[in-house]
């Protein structure tokens, strides 16, 4: 494999988990702040992307379906932490794992019959495709260097937010302590519907971006549900930095299992073989990336101890 | 008589009178779904076992009941087409004897629990809820591709496997089996909790310190109580391979941890006869729901969230107080 | 306990309301999740076919399997055991197929194949109620081998998913591909994100690749490989090219090649009136598989009109002749009941707002499966 193969597989795992992040952000920034796990985040990255292939065909504007991607999620997720998530934070995992899990019932197929059955159309905007040459030669789509960007400048925005605005000490407030954030007049329920529509909205945001080099339809959200939440175990519940961290280490993972190992078996088995063998191990190679991560730091590489 | 164990001996009562009067009234298909009903309550009784008796939420059970379905698939397959699993060191032969692809599904079952346990119950809280989930991708993806045994497709076993002296395939015979086992693993389980390994079990799950000073090492209490768990669940897995005549790696699928876990909570978290509960009634509403409305995931999402929401202990909790007698 | 049963459409009922019906026909298919759009298309034509024939003495019993093994095999049991249908159709997935139809057939029910056709049922599992009205597996992909090579294309990327279907279209291609490969991939099943293969794809040097990814993998590979500007020529079986997804896939699509024993276009008055009457009945285009609902349906119609269903022998006989008007053009059952059949090369085109596929050639004339002479019936 050539060196420019690997440069540009490295950016593909660098994109892959720059989407991930905006996904496990919520999910980690969720549990940090309301200890809860909550499944349906799944939904709300399938709301956004059906909000924005709607609004996209309608309007036949990116831009707005962007928007309306994190405006439908955002409300979404306000209208199920009202109605049913607030009445799940004193509870234990336990009754979040279930409630969660038949809200994705509700939702997909309450989706299902909103738009039917078939996947809905969403594309890139004419502006973004086509690809660029980078540096050595390295010819890369532009829409994946657009996410690589974007997903970059949220993360970076996150943390801003989180290290300098009043809103983010309260947010780390309220992962230290609960009831002394209470006490010191801090409008706690506005708080948590405040941080769920934020995680809720990134998700949404992140269904638009991929919705568009992706099939939009019902389900889509379970699969990348699944490694966001091997990305904030890895990284240590509740620490954005750890998602971040995790979010890379998967997408790398994922991407250059992808595509080394099925030539790693090759060296020393025989083709047919080391293809099959190789994809295999591929697919599990995040549950045993996260496995592994687990057996020496069991709270995840920034979990607190 | 408290109301739960009126309520325990009317269930059983139920699932012992309700195919008799299916046998007699000539309905073969409300048996099968008796059974079908039977072996998830067989399912959820493992679960319950780490999950209620010792507050381990593993989100990763599936894990156990496909190995179950494949130790069925697996031995059944090779019996049928007459080919040896191992000739190296020593022959191995499939078999059709349900005794033993029950032993076999239940040994293999309690070793990869062992392994599986050993590692996850390192983490506590959320990060085992999905370290367990992991494995069973794991596991999944791992069953997906192995085309040996049929890969997605999974292995169809053409017949059902033979237990001597009854005809299987006749689904009240095939049923009685069931039902046994099912009143074996209630029992065994009953007893458990009695014990003194079950008692100290519970204490464990409420102060892990408190037990600690007594001299006992709650890692290892937990371990043995995942292992049996996940024995149990590898059983129904093998029946219910056995049920359909198939398995496929959808057995390793998370749905299926969501769904056993669901009836557990729908019957009541830490009774003993919850799950048996909880599978009952979400098989009812399976297939009644089912002819309502082609989304009928929507109701069945409905009623879950109502459950955990306001009828806290699920269906035991609903009738026979709140109260949990081991606590 | 309410024995749900979903009568098919109010017409239908409104039709069997007086007569005593002769024939239960049980369809077990997929209506909910995210492959319903497969079975409803099935359904739809099968049911279609029904209404034309004018026939009120069938009685339909659908239901959803959920696209799970366990549900279909459920569905199927209560079928046999409790409401003893007379035929059963309509399961779409390879892996259902194979825990259901085994099953009916060794309980005597007569199984009509309106989409899966594993391989393990067109050879040594074949079985005389077992009629496959669609392809056996590999059909599509051994038509886009033959293509390749008609193409002048001597130097393949190919790729699908890692599972047995997946496994088998390789396989099939590679039966009838008699140039060099250039790469061999197998993806994770499920899997979104194609990045990682389509930069394999460009370094690898292809003259063409073949691709089979069913459902949303196919949409999601196809806009990603537009989007990466590889422009190695793609082929691929009918399945991500269908007329459900083409409108989710867009530009990506158009111009690439695909085979299909079925296509819109298909010059036949069968066919013709097919399309147009789907049109008119349910207000959008049919599909491969509405097409093979269709067909389906009138092969049973065709065959009851022969024989009593109660007299398996001479009902199995009449199906064997399928003696029905194929939207596909020329029809015939194989020694083992699997179709012999022209397959077409189809290429994607606009028409108007709306993609959808043009015929442009014959990929294999009278193909028939790699398997039937394992079939010992």
């Amino acid at each position: 494999m050539s060196s420019i193969l690997l440069i540009e597989q490295a950016l593909n795992g660098l994109q892959f988990g720059v989407m991930l992040f905006l996904m496990a952000a919520g999910l980690t920034l969720i549990f940090g702040v309301m200890g809860l796990i909550n499944l349906a985040h799944g939904s709300l990255f399938m709301i956004g992307a059906f909000a924005a292939a709607t609004v996209a065909a309608a309007t036949g504007s990116f831009l707005l379906a962007l928007a309306a991607s994190l405006a439908a999620a955002a409300v979404a997720g306000v209208i199920v932490e009202v109605v049913v998530i607030r009445r799940l934070y004193d509870r234990d995992h336990l009754d979040q794992v279930l409630a969660t899990f038949a809200l994705i019932l509700i939702f997909s197929e309450g989706t299902r019959w909103v738009f039917g059955s078939f996947p809905l159309f969403l594309d890139r905007p004419d502006w973004l495709s086509g690809s660029v040459m980078l540096p050595f030669g390295i010819r890369y789509s532009l829409y994946r260097l657009a996410i690589i960007l974007v997903g970059l400048a949220v993360a970076a925005a996150l943390f801003l937010m989180i290290s300098r605005t009043r809103i983010g000490i309260q947010i780390r407030a309220g992962e230290n302590d609960r009831e002394m954030i209470g006490a010191l007049g801090v409008n706690i329920s506005l708080l948590y519907t405040l941080v769920f529509a934020l995680g809720a909205a990134l998700a949404g945001f992140a269904g638009a971006l991929i919705g568009a080099i992706q099939s939009v339809q019902v389900g889509m959200g379970e699969p990348v549900l699944i490694l966001a939440f091997v990305v904030i175990v890895i990284g240590g519940i509740g620490s954005i930095k750890g998602a971040f961290i995790g979010s890379i280490l998967v997408g790398m993972t994922d991407t250059l299992g992808r595509s080394l190992l099925p030539a790693l078996f090759g060296l020393f088995m025989d083709p047919a073989a080391a293809t099959s063998v190789g994809a295999s191990l591929a697919s599990m190679s995040i549950y045993i990336l996260m496995a592994g991560v687990l057996l020496f730091r069991p709270k995840g590489l920034f979990g607190g101890t | 008589m408290r109301r739960e164990t009126i309520l325990n001996f009317s269930l059983l009562g139920l699932l012992f009178l309700f195919p008799l009067w299916a046998w007699v009234a000539d309905e073969p298909f409300l048996i099968t779904l008796a059974t079908r009903a039977v072996i998830f309550a067989i399912a959820g009784v493992g679960l319950n076992l780490a999950l209620g008796f010792g507050g381990l939420v593993s989100f990763g059970h599936a894990l156990f009941f496909g190995l179950g379905g494949y130790a069925m698939g697996i031995l059944a397959h090779h019996a049928q087409t007459y080919v040896p699993m191992f000739t190296w060191p020593f022959v191995i032969e499939g078999t059709t004897s349900m005794p033993i692809i029950w032993l076999t599904a239940i040994a293999v079952s309690a070793l990869v629990a062992l392994g599986v346990g050993a590692l996850s119950l390192r983490t506590s809280g959320v990060y085992f809820i999905m370290i367990t989930l992991a494995f069973a991708q794991m596991f999944y993806y791992f069953a997906i591709s192995w085309s040996a045994y049929g890969g997605e497709d999974g292995l169809s076993i053409y017949v059902r496997n033979e237990f001597p002296g009854l005809n299987t395939m006749d689904p009240i015979q095939f049923y009685a089996i069931c039902y046994v086992i099912l009143l074996v693993m209630l029992f065994f389980v009953f007893r458990l909790s009695r014990s003194s390994f079950g008692l100290m079990l519970g204490a464990a799950r409420q102060n892990e310190d408190r037990v600690q000073a007594l001299g006992q090492v709650p890692y290892r209490m937990y371990l043995t109580a995942f292992v049996i768990s996940g024995a149990i669940t590898g059983l129904a897995g093998a029946l219910f391979a056995d049920l359909n005549r198939f398995v496929s790696p959808v057995m390793f699928d998370w749905h299926t941890s969501g769904e056993i876990m669901i009836f557990v909570i729908l019957g009541g978290v830490g009774r003993v006869l919850g799950p048996v509960a909880g599978a009952a009634l979400f098989i009812l509403l399976e297939h009644s729901l089912g002819g309502v409305s082609d989304y009928w995931h929507i109701y069945l999402g409905a009623i879950l969230l109502g459950v955990v929401l306001f009828a806290r202990g699920g269906l035991f909790g609903l009738i026979a107080g709140r109260e949990v007698a081991h606590d | 306990m309410t024995l749900k049963s979903m009568i098919a459409a109010a017409a239908f009922a409104a039709l069997a309301g007086g007569a005593q019906a002769d024939v239960k026909v049980g369809m077990i298919t997929t209506l909910s999740g995210g492959g319903a759009g497969l079975g409803l298309d099935v359904r739809d034509g099968f049911l279609l076919a029904l209404k034309q024939s004018g026939r009120d003495d069938i009685e339909m019993i659908i239901e959803d399997d959920q696209q799970k093994p366990d549900v279909a095999v459920q569905i199927a049991d209560r079928m046999i055991q409790a409401e003893d249908v007379d035929v059963l159709t309509g399961i779409i997935w390879s892996n259902l197929a194979m825990a259901v139809v085994p099953g009916a057939v060794a309980q005597g029910k007569i199984y009509l194949s309106p989409n899966a056709g594993p391989s393990a049922l067109a050879g040594k599992g074949c079985h005389p109620n077992y009629f496959n009205v669609a392809w056996q597996n590999d059909n599509l992909h051994e038509a886009a081998g033959a293509y390749a090579n008609s193409a002048g294309y001597t130097n393949s990327f190919i790729l699908a998913p890692n599972y047995p279907a997946g496994q088998d279209a390789l396989t099939g291609y590679k039966r009838f591909y008699e140039g060099e490969l250039s790469g061999e991939v197998y993806t994770k099943l499920g899997q979104t994100d194609y990045a990682a293969e389509i930069a394999q794809i460009r370094a690898s040097g292809a003259d063409s690749v073949f691709f089979f990814l069913p459902g949303g993998m196919g949409i999601s590979f196809l806009k990603q490989y537009a989007d990466s500007g590889v422009d190695i020529p793609l082929i691929g079986p009918a399945f991500s090219f269908d007329q459900g997804i083409l409108q989710a896939v867009g530009d990506a699509a158009l111009g690439v090649v695909n085979t299909s024993q079925w296509a819109k276009d298909l010059d036949n008055p069968a066919n013709a009136a097919f399309v147009e009457s789907f049109e008119a009945e349910y207000g959008r285009l049919p599909s491969l598989y509405a097409s093979q609902g269709f067909d389906t349906g009138n092969l049973m119609i065709s065959a009851l009109d022969k024989a009593e269903v109660s007299d398996v022998e001479g009902f199995r006989a009449a199906l064997k002749a399928a003696d029905f008007a194929s939207t596909r053009g020329d029809f015939a059952f194989g020694p083992n009941n699997h179709p012999i059949q022209d397959i077409y090369v189809r290429e994607v085109i606009k028409e108007g707002d709306i993609y959808t596929n043009k015929t442009i050639g014959v990929a294999i004339e009278n193909h028939a499966d790699a398997y039937a002479a394992e079939c010992g019936m």
